[in-house]
């Protein structure tokens, strides 16, 4: 049993379970048939995603918890996400906008990962990796179409990226867990990849128009289980039928 | 002159129906043909896309991972059955836009039973097994619709109908065959969805004055009252081997027919449905509304980038 392990694993698992809920919550909403598919499909790699990893975070955990007890039955401090991943979806500016910033993460983040020691995260990594290329593709492409469609949705984009780009620096956070697997070959070290992160995100802003915001100012605390408010609805909701009928198997 | 012509088109509309040969866009068809079919493909269109609202009202809360995985696919399956068919009306010379404004307005139709609520998990279970079960049975027959578009469409869609149904059931039979307050959460839902499921097949055949015509057309093969016999024969043993109960006092079996037969379905509730009165219609209408009036500076964007993009590659 390696509880480093487990907890990093967790970390990488809650961003997929709680972005992918919000982008599920696109489902039947969206803006055009065409995009309600594609934010479902996104929403259901996150949940693949994410139960792939909860999976191996339960089986490294050893505490005979599985992956449904993980994602259902937690306390919220004990949900170590970013708070990029639940914040509200807002309009569809402000959902691609956070995606974006996420997707460019996940694709370098996935990208290294697909070289770690240990192979079950390998594996993970890899398959990820795919579903991620496109996740990117897609989010980046509308960032260009909003930023650079007409004034509304320029205006649109360039709030949503206002709005948020304070999380985004949470994406690089590190501890001691990290540290120790960045020795032992498993971990990704993020200082890295940040760079990769940045130039792609100027890039992608540059052809859309958009401005990065000049601030110092940084929001974290999720990867610590010290959460905005919006997480205890959005675990009350996901949580609701685990929470009112206990043990039972669906 | 003009009349001879139309005389000989009509003539030759007729023997491909006869020959089962499939009526395709460009062939000549009478107008009326073409605007029974523009009305039907596009409130199945419709039917598709709000049914994905009292499903998608649980994505966020099914019970456990693979539950949520399988639904989220589902609802996906309908919007992507909503695009085929938006596509098969356009073929029709029919705009899709147009269509759906009149769904927003409440000229255009969809189907009744979305217009209930999704009160408990095993809702999603009911809806599977008895709304996407009366679908199939409803779709089969439109695989050999005369109109090939509508047609082809079809045998998409049912593929993927029967693993709607299939989990559905898989849904439900987990509840029925689980503890007891599992038990009784499927037993209200089979109550509740019941009687709504029959009435999918639409008013009995005395009461449904396009049938005639649409089976002469071979748009439709079978009747409401046949395909509905074939829904009920097909699920009350599968409501037995669960072990729940269909609520209806009336239903027996007749030995000598081979089949089932039902108390009075209540068509004053169905027609209330149907006319806008269910319990559930102001908030799907709006729901959809809403979606496009959002979605309104998103479509205008995709389209002003996509102009900017053509006006610098040409200079
Ligand atoms: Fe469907
Ligand atoms: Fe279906």
């Amino acid at each position: 049993m390696n509880n480093s392990i487990s907890t990093y694993t967790l970390r990488i698992a809650d961003d997929s379970l709680i972005l992918g809920h919000r982008v599920s919550e696109w489902c039947g909403h969206g803006p055009i048939l065409e995009e309600d598919i594609a934010l479902t499909n996104i929403a259901l790699d996150l949940i693949g995603q994410a139960t792939s990893l909860l999976e191996y975070a339960a089986a490294t955990e050893g505490k005979g918890r599985t992956a449904d007890d993980l994602a259902f039955l937690r306390y919220e401090r004990d949900y170590t996400n970013v708070l990029l991943a639940e914040q509200p979806n807002g309009d569809f500016g402000q959902t691609i906008v956070r995606q974006w910033l996420f997707d460019t993460f996940r694709l370098f983040f996935y990208e290294a990962l697909c070289y770690s020691k240990d192979p079950q995260l390998a594996a993970i990594a890899e398959k990820s990796l795919k579903e991620t290329k496109y996740h990117f593709k897609h989010s980046s492409e509308w960032v260009i179409r909003l930023g650079d469609g007409t004034e509304e949705s320029h205006q649109r984009a360039q709030a949503a990226l206002d709005l948020l780009w304070r999380y985004a620096e949470e994406l690089f956070f590190m501890n001691a867990v990290d540290h120790e697997l960045i020795a032992q070959g498993i971990a990704v070290d993020l200082t890295t990849i940040k760079p990769l992160w940045l130039e792609r995100i100027q890039h992608v802003a540059k052809e859309a128009t958009l401005k990065l915001p000049e601030t110092n100012w940084v929001m974290k605390g999720g990867r610590e289980g010290q959460h905005s408010e919006y997480l205890g609805y959005l675990l009350a909701e996901m949580q609701y039928m685990q929470r009112t009928y206990p043990g039972m198997e669906w | 002159m003009k009349e001879i012509n139309l005389t000989e088109l009509e003539a030759a509309f007729q023997s491909k129906l006869d020959r089962e040969i499939r009526i395709e866009p460009n062939d000549w068809m009478p107008a009326d043909y073409r605007k029974t079919l523009i009305r039907q493909i596009s409130q199945h269109a419709h039917s598709e896309i709000v049914g994905m609202l009292p499903e998608g009202n649980w994505i966020t809360r099914a019970p456990n991972l693979r539950r949520k995985a399988v639904l989220l696919a589902k609802v996906q399956d309908e919007a992507g059955h909503g695009l085929y068919l938006y596509s098969a009306v356009e073929t029709l010379g029919a705009d899709r836009e147009e269509t759906i404004d009149d769904l927003h307005s409440g000229k255009a139709k969809y189907s009744s039973i979305f217009n209930y609520p999704t009160v408990s998990w095993a809702d999603m279970g009911a809806i599977g097994w008895l709304v996407d079960g009366a679908a199939i049975m409803n779709q089969v027959p439109l695989c050999r619709c005369s109109y090939g578009p509508y047609a082809r469409a079809m045998v998409r869609v049912c593929k993927e109908e029967s693993f709607h149904q299939r989990q559905g059931f898989e849904i439900i039979s987990k509840l029925a065959l689980g503890t007891p307050e599992q038990k009784e959460m499927a037993q209200d839902a089979l109550n509740r969805w019941w009687w709504p499921a029959l009435m999918m097949f639409g008013p009995n055949d005395a009461d449904s004055p396009h049938t005639q015509q649409s089976m002469n057309w071979k748009i439709k093969r079978s009747t409401n009252d046949e395909l509905r016999q074939l829904f009920i024969d097909v699920t009350v043993p599968q409501a037995e081997l669960i072990g729940l109960t269909i609520p209806d006092p009336d239903l027996k079996w007749n030995q000598e027919t081979g089949h089932y037969e039902i108390g009075t379905i209540n068509w004053d509730e169905f027609w209330a449905v149907v006319s806008g009165n269910g319990p559930c219609n102001r908030e799907r209408v709006a729901a959809r509304k809403k979606a496009k009036e959002d979605g309104m500076w998103v479509r205008e964007a995709a389209l002003a980038h996509a102009e900017k993009r053509k006006a610098r590659q040409a200079s």
